[in-house]
């Protein structure tokens, strides 16, 4: 990667996600967040959601991933922030398939850092808002 | 119960270190598609210059939900799960997390205000090492229904 060759608004990675319910009880077991909504069915009805949701967290841990990979290294990411607008739904059978597009919000020549925007949707609704990691240049 | 707007501006002081683990680096870098070799494969890590695997960077949420764990389960904050969705997360590294660190947390309540007839909590865990050293801010908002 040639940071000087960056410039902004150019997409850098963009990647399908993919997540079925047991790949949220894995979260569930690796994150310590056992909230009922993202396993139980009838947990998830009863306060009025369609159906079980992702972890919050779980989109964004996972939507990261494709700026870890095109900067090379996971230490390089200094900062990550979003807010959780929309729920990713995860049906019973099946998979939900989130897409992610990064591209390079802004840069900081004397950090060495660039904003990478995340534009995470699901069915052409985003699901982040405001997704934003900062990684330091290689 | 409404949320407390007097919590506002508590500390909750560190519990015990916490001990991060390969293992559970690994479990949860799995969970999230995380596939860097650096997650997992210690000579991969230290050839990128870490001293051990390394943490995913939504990682130290892990640490961090224990923590806000002290407030928001107190039954006088009234933070009512069943009504509460997760509004706003961010990190802010000053160095990576590794497996072999111990990490001690310290809870803040920053803020509590209203915001569309949803009460909107922020909380700040500042994750240092045993030393003191900081490593990582973790902000994160909840709404809460009325």
């Amino acid at each position: 990667m040639t940071p000087a060759g960056l410039v902004v608004g150019q997409e850098v990675a963009r990647a399908t996600l993919h997540v079925d319910r047991a790949r949220l009880v894995r979260y569930a077991h690796a994150s310590g967040d056992q909230n009922p909504i993202h396993q139980d069915e009838s947990a998830a009805l009863a306060v009025g959601l369609p159906g079980v949701i992702a972890h919050g967290m779980w989109t964004m841990g996972a939507a990261v991933q494709v700026v870890v990979d095109w900067v090379g290294d996971p230490g390089l990411v200094v900062g990550y922030g979003t807010r959780f607008t929309r729920p990713v739904p995860v049906p019973a059978d099946g998979e939900a398939t989130p897409l992610v597009v990064a591209t390079v919000g802004a840069l900081d020549a004397d950090e060495g850092t660039a904003r990478i925007d995340l534009d995470v949707t699901l069915d052409g609704s985003r699901v982040l808002g405001k997704a934003q990691v900062v990684v330091h240049l290689p | 119960m409404p949320v407390d707007p007097s919590f506002v501006g508590r500390v909750y002081p560190p519990d015990e270190p916490y001990a991060v683990m390969r293992e559970q680096i690994a479990a949860f870098a799995e969970a999230v598609g995380a596939t860097h070799p650096a997650h997992t494969d210690p000579q991969a890590a230290r050839a990128l210059g870490h001293a051990d695997v390394v943490a995913p960077p939504t990682w130290a949420v892990v640490v961090a939900q224990r923590s806000e764990a002290a407030y928001v389960d107190d039954p006088a904050a009234g933070i009512d799960f069943s009504r509460v969705v997760h509004a706003e997360e961010r990190f802010a590294y000053t160095r990576p997390i590794v497996a072999g660190d111990r990490l001690v947390t310290t809870l803040h309540v920053d803020s509590v205000v209203e915001r569309a007839g949803l009460a909107m909590v922020t909380t700040r865990v500042e994750v240092a090492d045993d030393a003191g050293a900081p490593v990582a801010t973790v902000t994160s908002t909840l709404a809460v229904r009325p």
